[in-house]
């Protein structure tokens, strides 16, 4: 199955270990992402001004190279991605006068009124997979790792674009047990990591994020397994600035759903960059036999 | 035609109680139609009642005992509606009596049985937190104070049902250990349930509520310690299952910190239930109240949206509750979570723009108010109209709250929507008031009008 695929800026950047590993466990499952020839910014955050048109030309544009292309549906990784695509085409999908001044301002593309079907990777592998799919292509069981789900916000707020339940959504769990690690339950898997305020208030991060990974250190987690890189930053990159102010918290690695699975279905671990993963990831990994050894 | 001068009256909790006793004593024939084994409803259910605290066993059970004993009350229990035809002066109305599998003519209420029945399962009274046998009153103070046999737990039963079902496996035991043990002889494993027909001229419907199940409210944790208010009650009554003394239900530890959830569900549109349940803020402050006085040194939560104290005296109550130093916090919780020994409950004081998270060995959701199990299967039998809730409808919302949609059948308690006690006593009362008006006239005309 080939499926129309959109990056964003963060997965050729900071997240290239959630690209490269969700490429290639994919195309183990038999699906391909295919990048479009042609992208820009999704937007990172959707507008809730009522008559802030403007901020939703940027994921409309992108919805417009989609239906341009002959696509009918695209799948993304990123969940601020989702977030901001899926809901600018709601918006075009549902306020004639909105669509209608959007389409007249981009009046050298086509029109758009809601072409295309934004999904998410997770119901990708949910719903066109299958975790019975899933587990078949496993050669290399998680068992023994105990993980947290992670969701963050952007995949299941607003509830008209939530990808599962908002408040008690299970889609990680489904992958993650198909992959044969233990799902711990983990009552902070909705919370909000603290999201951009990390670039006005780094210290109510730290402290959100201090809240979040302590509540897994004392549930006996692994790791945390996370949808999105904006989460993945917020709970990795400030880990020993955490530690250095709480004496109990001792660190907590932080992995993408789509490297647990790369690495069960068999792709070769050096694609799925551990190096840029936050918490000690590679060490948990070695540790556990699912690496090699450093040579 | 000729008006039928006897009454039906569906539910007896306190508002269908009120009704019956009133149009009794005005000197007319009433049934009254109660499922539950007993009469009493929610009412019998409670610890102590705001705004005065006095207990309800006092002040409810004498008129349990009227209906029970009352020349003009028929007390038909543990039956059910099952059919409606005929018109205002003149229903015919089909009553399903339930097998209770006990003879009542011969039981003596002496509780031999129901002490010595094998079998335990949750009892409803308790609200679950507690068990009775399968020969069972739901309560002391029942009215009748005779017991029925769950046929659905019963261990005898389930024997039959097995041999003559000829199905495989394990063969339940034959147990009857009540029948052996009955001194008046008065188990009848042959009682069938039976159809009782009758003709009334007017109906009055008080089918009362349920609460809301916890399990609508995913984020508020599935967790043993996470209980509703009809819980708490139990467990802060003299008479429940711990006589009184407050243990939450995970380990049976006295909780220190209770953190009390108002609008639990109510004026929720998210979840589908926009009204506001109107006695929840007074129960809640009642509840944390009873706890301070129970367990001395103790801290009581209570998260709210608004107090809502409409009644007489609840203001001041509520003023009682605060100053006794249970800390009201203005915001709505998002999260209830266990972390170790402890509950979490996330929200937001919005008094002073803070998230906050407090610590809790128990909280206390005050779950919406919603119409009984059924009410909707109710009205499509009776042909009357509901809200969207199920509520049934009333006339007119302002001029005619006691008439339902269909002319001779009137409504009372929280059939109607959410109200307190005084409130379904004084419609359980206007009800009858409606139906001694109708019983005052000896004729219908053809437009259904009544004539002197």
């Amino acid at each position: 199955m080939d499926l129309s695929y959109y990056p964003g800026c963060t997965l050729k950047t900071r997240a290239l270990n959630f690209e490269d590993s969700a490429i290639a466990a994919m195309a183990v499952l038999g699906v391909n992402l295919i990048e479009l020839p042609r992208w820009n910014c999704c937007g990172t955050v959707y507008s809730m001004t009522d008559d802030d048109l403007a901020h939703h030309i940027a994921p409309v544009r992108n919805l417009v190279r989609i239906a341009e292309q002959g696509s009918d549906r695209v799948v993304t990784l990123c969940s601020f991605c989702y977030n901001t695509l899926k809901r600018a085409d709601l918006l075009m999908r549902n306020s004639p006068e909105k669509r209608n001044t959007i389409n007249t301002f981009m009046d050298d593309e086509i029109d758009y009124d809601g072409q295309v079907e934004v999904v998410h990777l997770l119901e990708v592998l949910r719903d066109d997979v299958g975790w019975e799919a899933v587990a078949r292509k496993v050669k290399t069981s998680l068992e023994g790792l105990k993980v947290a789900p992670y969701y963050g916000c952007t995949l299941t707020r607003p509830q008209e674009i939530a990808i599962d339940s908002v408040e008690s959504p299970t889609v990680l769990q489904g992958l993650m047990q198909a992959v044969g690690t233990t799902v711990l339950d983990f009552p902070l898997a909705t919370e909000c990591c603290g999201s951009f305020e990390i670039v006005s208030d780094p210290d109510a991060v730290i402290e959100r994020a201090y809240t979040i990974l302590g509540m897994a250190q004392r549930k006996g987690a692994d790791a945390i397994v996370v949808s999105c890189p904006l989460c993945a930053h917020n709970l990795g990159h400030k880990q020993a600035e955490i530690a250095g102010k709480y004496s109990d918290f001792t660190g907590m690695p932080i992995v993408y759903f789509t490297q647990l699975l790369a690495l069960a279905v068999g792709v070769n671990p050096e694609v799925c960059r551990f190096d840029l993963n936050f918490g000690g990831v590679e060490a948990l990994l070695r540790d556990r036999g699912l690496i090699p050894q450093r040579v | 035609m000729e008006v039928i001068k006897k009454v039906l009256v569906i539910g007896g909790g306190v508002a269908g109680i009120q009704a019956a006793l009133d149009i009794a004593d005005g000197g007319y024939q009433v049934i009254l139609v109660e499922k539950t084994p007993s009469v009493g409803g929610h009412m019998a259910q409670y610890a102590e009642v705001f705004p005065t605290l006095d207990c309800p066993q006092c002040i409810l059970t004498p008129k349990m005992v009227d209906v029970g004993q009352h020349s003009n009350i028929t007390l038909l229990t543990y039956a059910e509606l099952q059919k409606v035809s005929g018109e205002v002066g003149n229903f015919t109305v089909e009553i399903l009596q339930k097998a209770r599998k006990v003879n009542h003519k011969k039981c003596t209420g002496c509780g031999t049985c129901w002490q010595k029945c094998p079998e335990k399962v949750p009892s409803e009274y308790d609200a679950g937190i507690a068990d009775r046998a399968a020969i069972y009153i739901p309560f002391a103070q029942a009215v009748p104070a005779k017991p029925v046999i769950d046929t659905e737990h019963c261990r005898y039963i389930k024997h039959l049902e097995f041999v003559e079902g000829e199905t495989e496996g394990k063969r339940p035991p034959q147990c009857r250990i009540c029948e052996r043990l009955c001194p008046a002889e008065a188990i009848d494993w042959e009682q069938e349930a039976q159809t009782i027909t009758e003709q009334v001229g007017a109906i009055v419907v008080a089918t009362g509520f349920d609460l809301m199940p916890i399990k609508r409210l995913p984020e508020y944790a599935e967790d043993p310690d996470v209980i509703d208010g009809i819980q708490f009650e139990r467990m802060l009554s003299p008479g429940g299952p711990n006589a009184g003394v407050v243990r939450r239900p995970s380990d049976g530890k006295i909780p220190g910190e209770v953190v009390f959830v108002s609008c639990a569900g109510s004026r929720d549109p998210e979840h589908g239930v926009p009204h506001c349940s109107r006695v929840c803020c007074m129960y809640l402050a009642k509840q944390a109240m009873l706890y301070k006085h129970a367990v001395h040194d103790s801290q009581a939560h209570i998260f709210y949206i608004d107090t809502r104290t409409t009644g007489k005296g609840y203001e001041e109550f509520l003023q009682r509750t605060m100053t006794e130093g249970t800390v009201y916090l203005r915001g709505k919780v998002s999260r209830i979570y266990r972390d170790g020994d402890k509950l979490k409950v996330m929200g937001v004081d919005t008094l002073s723009g803070k998230q906050v998270e407090v610590s809790a060995d128990l909280v206390v959701l005050g779950m919406a108010m919603l119409p009984s199990v059924g009410a909707k299967d109710m009205a499509a039998r009776l042909g009357i109209a509901t809200d969207e809730q199920g509520f049934f409808t009333e006339s007119h919302i302002k001029i005619d709250p006691l008439e339902s949609t269909r002319p001779g059948i009137y409504l009372a308690g929280t059939a109607q929507g959410p109200k307190d006690i005084p409130d379904s006593v004084a419609q359980g009362s206007g009800a009858a008031s409606k139906v001694l008006g109708l019983f005052a006239r000896s004729e219908m005309t053809p437009e259904g009008l009544t004539v002197g």
